[in-house]
């Protein structure tokens, strides 16, 4: 991908975004746009009242092929592949030996391929991890000359229906290849925002066609990195470097539901042990949502105390959710205090501020069950 | 006669007599997005030049606002603190933070005023 005069990595919508009055920030070695002039938190409300069209072409997109891909990455991560069909999605885990989480992907599976879609920030560690750990049986093939848009929103569906009608019945975490106004795409009916919606990989060379024709409706905005991440975090997901880490285990994380009964009999996969002890002791700490009382935003490294204001761990990913109206937070709580309700202590600048844990997500999820 | 003064991290200060009123400026609201929250501080509280005197918060970020000269607060702006957009729709007007009783009105001499501070703001684009 080019490169701007500031040294960082553009993605082939960066005309456009400028175009669009995007303000570019450096994100994992990109410049991307943060918001555009409507601003973060109308672009949020924008997204769940309608739809938001994201450029998320700074992540990762790899093809995987060869002797069964499926099994080769099963070895690598604990979600269950085997059992995922020709044209379904599954979210999963790459882990190290201590079930830390390397990187969350999403993996397609294609009639002779695996199709996945990584981390910015983590591809290059992960191309290479996943070169070492599945060998010359498995073909690497990075997509570089992909771009990825993700049209988010309850209008996502009508819009895409406009330019084929076939992307309205597809099931939530199922992919399919079509042409959207005669550009052939692959389109996966997945997100990060909670919401019904789409995201799509497309030829570099098409992407701004693409974006522009589905900019071109009503109903559909631009959306910076500002809003896809507190819609991410009123819908209770996880971003990778900030929530789940090489220190949090997929237990710890609140992820276990992505490893299937099979797998977690089974193992098979970097630090199984670790997760079947976990799942069989309960982890020390968890994964939880946390509501401030006040309007005072908790953010990322917030202390979250006890009553004794001992410290019990920290706010992972905190800010302002424009559709609750209020602060949210997620964090790492010891697991006897994780049950929703529960009081906490936030020190915000050095003060305490009361606190609750609260069920995830802040905001119903809206996905396309079929 | 009231004397209006800018300061590098964009805050401004409006001086009457012996007090001065508080807020950010129009460029600085711009650049920090929605305003969801903020933090004022207790009348009373002594502030000391550019230190750390109120805070706000966008959905993105937290961001200090500094006392542009020292002296104690006398008043601060609840209107804000309860509808904090009124910073983004009036920066220079009704969204200011707090009243300051100067301690040293000499202090004003270091600052921009309006013109100072416009071409500085021209020079960050």
């Amino acid at each position: 991908m080019a490169e701007s005069n500031d040294g960082l990595k553009t993605t082939p919508l960066h005309a456009l975004h400028q175009e669009l009055g995007g303000r570019m920030v450096p994100f994992a070695g990109y410049a991307m746009p943060v918001q555009y002039p409507l601003g973060i938190l109308r672009e949020h409300l924008h997204t769940r009242d309608k739809a938001g069209l994201f450029d998320v072409s700074h992540m990762g997109q790899l093809r995987l092929r060869g002797d069964d891909p499926a099994g080769a990455l099963e070895t690598l991560v604990p979600g269950d592949l085997r059992a995922l069909a020709e044209g379904r999605i599954r979210y999963t885990l790459l882990t190290n030996e201590r079930a830390g989480i390397l990187d969350d992907l999403m993996v397609t599976r294609a009639a002779d391929h695996l199709f996945v879609v990584v981390n910015a920030a983590t591809k290059d560690a992960d191309i290479a991890h996943l070169r070492t750990g599945l060998g010359d049986r498995i073909e690497i093939e990075h997509l570089e000359d992909r771009a990825l848009l993700a049209l988010q929103g309850p209008a996502a569906a009508a819009v895409l229906a406009g330019f084929v009608p076939d992307a309205a019945a597809m099931a939530f975490m199922s992919a399919r290849a079509l042409e959207i106004g005669g550009i052939p795409a692959l389109v996966s009916r997945s997100g990060y925002t909670g919401e019904d919606g789409y995201e799509i990989s497309v030829e570099a060379a098409r992407a701004e066609d693409l974006a522009r024709m589905l900019l071109a409706r009503p109903e559909v905005e631009p959306i910076g990195l500002g809003a896809r991440d507190s819609l991410r975090l009123e819908a209770g997901l996880c971003l990778y470097g900030h929530d789940i880490d090489e220190t949090t285990t997929p237990v710890e994380a609140a992820l276990t539901w992505t490893i299937s009964k099979r797998r977690r009999a089974e193992g098979g996969y970097p630090g199984d042990a670790v997760v079947a002890a976990q799942l069989r002791d309960g982890p020390g700490r968890l994964r939880v949502g946390i509501r401030p009382d006040g309007r005072a935003p908790a953010r990322e490294h917030t202390e979250i105390t006890g009553a004794d204001s001992a410290k019990l761990g920290e706010v992972t990913s905190g800010g302002f959710g424009p559709t609750v109206d209020g602060p949210v937070a997620m964090g790492y709580v010891p697991a006897s205090l994780a049950a929703p309700g529960t009081p906490l202590t936030l020190l915000v600048r050095g003060k305490p501020l009361p606190a609750r844990v609260a069920t995830l997500p802040f905001a119903p999820h809206r996905y396309h069950r079929g | 006669m009231t004397m209006l003064k800018f300061t590098k991290d964009h805050e401004w200060i409006r001086v009457e007599g012996d007090t001065g009123t508080v807020g950010i400026t129009d460029y600085a609201q711009q650049q920090l997005g929605d305003v969801v929250f903020v933090e004022l501080p207790e009348v009373g509280r002594k502030l000391e030049t550019g230190k750390e005197a109120a805070v706000v918060e966008s959905v993105k970020a937290a961001s200090e606002v500094y006392a542009p000269v020292a002296g104690e607060v006398v008043a601060v702006n609840d209107a804000v603190a309860g509808d904090p957009s009124l910073i983004n729709s009036a920066a220079e007007g009704d969204g200011w933070f707090m009243r300051i009783r100067l301690a040293n009105p000499s202090e004003l001499d270091g600052l921009m005023d309006r013109a100072a501070y416009d071409a500085y703001v021209e020079g960050l684009a």
